[in-house]
């Protein structure tokens, strides 16, 4: 049986949710030159958000039609928390050296996964996370599961809506505008501080999008969830070129597909049986990045700098 | 500007100073009298946060009760027992920091953890070299007592201060194969495990019994017990036709793994040790049913001495269960408690100046009924008690299949 066509469906799963969440890093890093480390704390508290919207809803009330109030819930959660971070933690250091609020960010994400243990009801350990009943469904040759469909839609469809806000809106444009030179953006009237603000809104609701995705998928959520994911996201940020939102979407896809076929396949290589499987997937994964900056030091698509946004 | 910072210097020396004197001056007669009645510490470490912590909460509340019955029945007379609990997050470092803690308070004479082999072998040899008496009630890990020279016969004992109330993995690797291939009749498996001490020791030692059996290996991978995606790995194991897939590693990750499995289409049961015997196993696996593991012991619901157990933890009122370690870490810290009484005992009803050393020369000779059976140390510090119990999930909770003692191929 061929299950190349279901290793490259697992892995474009995988790497859509990366991209959502890369496009947090992306955008920030396109804004304000932060590495923001704490942006998987958000995606975390995001998916805490969404459970804690299920969790109220009254027994029997079905998964598809709570699916849309999770998000917004888990959108709110992370929103609030990404624009408090923004507000409280990196404004005061926005003219501080750049080590100061990297330094910032380590501490907030430690102090988010804290707060989320000791008093998130029972979040010591992981949480049970509602999944779709019924089995996979099968497109060309691979089987996607019903909660992996989510993803699969909701990636496209926020790529698509972030791309005609960037481009087509007036406050797209300023942000535009702010990522090329902040200082002119300023003098031309534009009030960069609420640019900066939403730059950091959209990625969180993003990251809480790609964690009911996470939580769907996976069938829990856990206080830890976000330090991997993050690194990863944060990894395909930089494959696609840090500041670009295509490339983040694209980074975190080639990274998914990277993984998954180094798990699939690599083992099988004569002589490389034990370099192959789920330990050493990251291993080529990061192995892939180092070839692609080797070449591209800007990333796979880090050369349009001026629709970096 | 400048007197002010020399000020401020000032004041933090001499806080700081008055800090040290403070601590100095609690260790100084922290010396243990309680009115008429001789403090005993005993440590316990295990991960009471992280995701094992379901795990670890059992441990610490165990502990915590056998310490409270003895002090109830006046097990040791003049003796009071006390627990303090470290967490180490399931981290070998942070097990070691708090393995240095325990030592440099002089009133802690034993410690009952940790949790993980991969975080004992960091604690061993400072709690070795202190002389510190060390009982883990859940590492498996054969070479904990025995050596890498287990795999070959040429078992010699590490440590003269490590003790375990749990079986060794090469037992239970046993124990797995065994009930799969003589019990469930299962020929082919394939094999997957998280890379840790615990984890890789298990799948080993499966395979090799498994194998001598004459059982098929069909495939072997190794997984970060982090992730929680498996497709990819579940994808290749379709293909080669596995009638089982055996775990050697923990619930949080063996929870999707199994469910990722059986999503795929996939039928079989996913089988591992005590690692996955946890209530949270089937809470993050909605498609858990017939999946089976193996644990140390009879069940612990089964057995007469196990009531009394269960009964005095539900009446303490501990938020979390006691879940897969309760029972052996019951009998770990009253291991402790024994030796204590014996060092007493053989010191004219006082504790002997040098605690230490006294409990760790009973260790050799406690023996009692315990929780989980009778109780006592063979010459490496393993167990005596070498019954396993294989469970499976039936409506979303295990529930013991057969209990045993494995067929050592």
């Amino acid at each position: 049986m061929n299950e190349l066509p279901q290793q490259l469906a697992n892995g474009l799963i995988l790497g859509a949710m990366y991209g959502l969440i890369a496009i947090g890093y992306t955008m920030v890093y396109g804004i304000v030159q932060l590495i923001n480390f704490a942006h998987g704390e958000i995606f975390m508290v995001g998916g805490f958000g969404a459970l804690t919207v299920w969790l109220v809803l009254p027994e029997g009330f079905s998964l598809g039609a709570a699916v849309p109030l999770m998000i917004i819930g888990g959108v709110l959660v992370s929103v609030a928390v990404g624009t408090a971070a923004e507000r409280f933690a990196y404004r005061p250091l926005r003219t501080a050296p750049r080590l100061a609020p990297l330094i910032t960010a380590i501490g907030l994400s430690i102090v988010l996964q804290q707060a989320v243990w000791m008093w998130y009801p029972d979040a010591k350990k992981d949480q049970p996370f509602p999944q779709f009943h019924g089995g996979p469904i099968e497109i060309l040759g691979a089987n996607i599961q019903r909660g992996d469909l989510f993803v699969l839609i909701a990636a496209p469809l926020c790529m698509l809506a972030l791309g005609l806000f960037v481009t087509k809106t007036r406050a797209g444009r300023g942000m535009q505008a702010t990522a090329q030179d902040p200082d002119t953006a300023k003098l031309m009237g534009i009030n960069t501080d609420r640019i900066i603000v939403m730059a950091f809104a959209i990625g969180a609701g993003f990251a809480a999008i790609a964690a009911v995705a996470y939580g769907l998928k996976n069938g829990q959520v856990g206080f830890q969830m976000g330090f991997l994911m993050g690194l990863k996201a944060f990894t395909a940020a930089v494959l696609g070129g840090i500041g670009n939102i295509y490339g983040a979407m694209l980074g975190g896809v080639v990274l998914g597909v990277a993984e998954s076929l180094a798990t699939g396949y690599i083992g099988d290589i004569p002589g490389m049986d034990l370099f192959g499987g789920g330990a050493w997937k990251d291993v080529w994964a990061f192995a892939l990045l180092i070839l692609v900056l080797l070449f591209r030091p800007q990333g796979l698509l880090g050369e349009r700098v001026a629709d970096r946004a | 500007m400048r007197q002010r910072s020399i000020i401020a210097i000032t004041a933090a020396l001499a806080a700081g100073s008055l800090t040290l004197t403070a601590c100095g001056s609690r260790d100084d007669d922290g010396g243990s009298s309680n009115g008429d009645k001789t403090t005993v510490v005993i440590g316990v470490d295990a991960p009471t946060t992280g995701d094992l912590s379901a795990l670890g909460l059992g441990i610490k509340n165990s502990a915590d009760l056998a310490a409270k019955t003895a002090n109830k029945q006046e097990f040791v007379k003049g003796v009071e027992f006390k627990i303090e609990a470290l967490d180490d997050q399931a981290q070998p470092s942070v097990g070691q920091q708090n393995a240095q803690k325990f030592i440099s308070n002089k009133d802690v004479l034993g410690v009952v953890g940790p949790l993980n082999s991969s975080v004992s072998q960091q604690m061993q040899k400072p709690l070795n070299d202190a002389g510190l008496t060390q009982v883990s009630p859940a590492n498996t890990g054969t070479e904990l007592t025995q050596g890498d020279g287990w795999k070959t016969g040429n078992s010699v004992r590490q440590f003269k201060t490590f003790f375990r109330t749990a079986t060794t993995d090469e037992i239970q690797g046993a124990f797995a194969a065994d009930y799969l291939y003589n019990q469930a009749k299962i020929k082919k498996v394939y094999l997957i495990d998280d890379q840790k001490t615990y984890g890789a020791g298990l799948a080993a030692s499966f395979k090799a019994n498994f194998t001598k059996f004459g059982g098929q290996i069909v495939g072997t991978d190794h997984i970060n017990p982090e992730d929680r995606d498996f497709n990819a790995v579940v994808a290749k194991i379709k293909k080669t036709g596995a009638q089982a897939l055996y775990y050697g590693g923990e619930y949080p990750a063996a929870g999707p793994l199994s469910q990722q499995l059986k999503d795929s289409g996939q039928n079989i049961p996913l089988m591992g040790g005590d690692g996955i015997y946890s209530g949270e196993f089937p809470k993050l696996n909605k498609k858990a049913e017939g999946d089976l593991a193996t644990s140390v012991g009879e069940p612990v619901e089964k057995l007469d001495s196990a009531q009394t157990f269960i009964k005095n933890y539900k009446a303490a009122g501990y938020e979390d269960d006691y879940e897969a370690y309760g029972g052996l870490t019951y009998d770990a810290t009253w291991s402790i408690i024994e030796a204590v009484k014996l060092a007493v005992e053989g010191n004219d009803g006082k504790l002997p100046s040098d605690g230490r050393k006294a409990v760790l020369d009973a260790m050799a000779k406690v023996k009692f009924d315990g929780v989980t059976g009778a109780i006592s140390f063979d010459e490496f510090g393993d167990t005596t008690n070498h019954t396993m119990t294989a469970y499976k999930i039936k409506d979303n909770a295990w529930v013991p299949e057969f209990s045993g003692e494995p067929k050592l191929g």
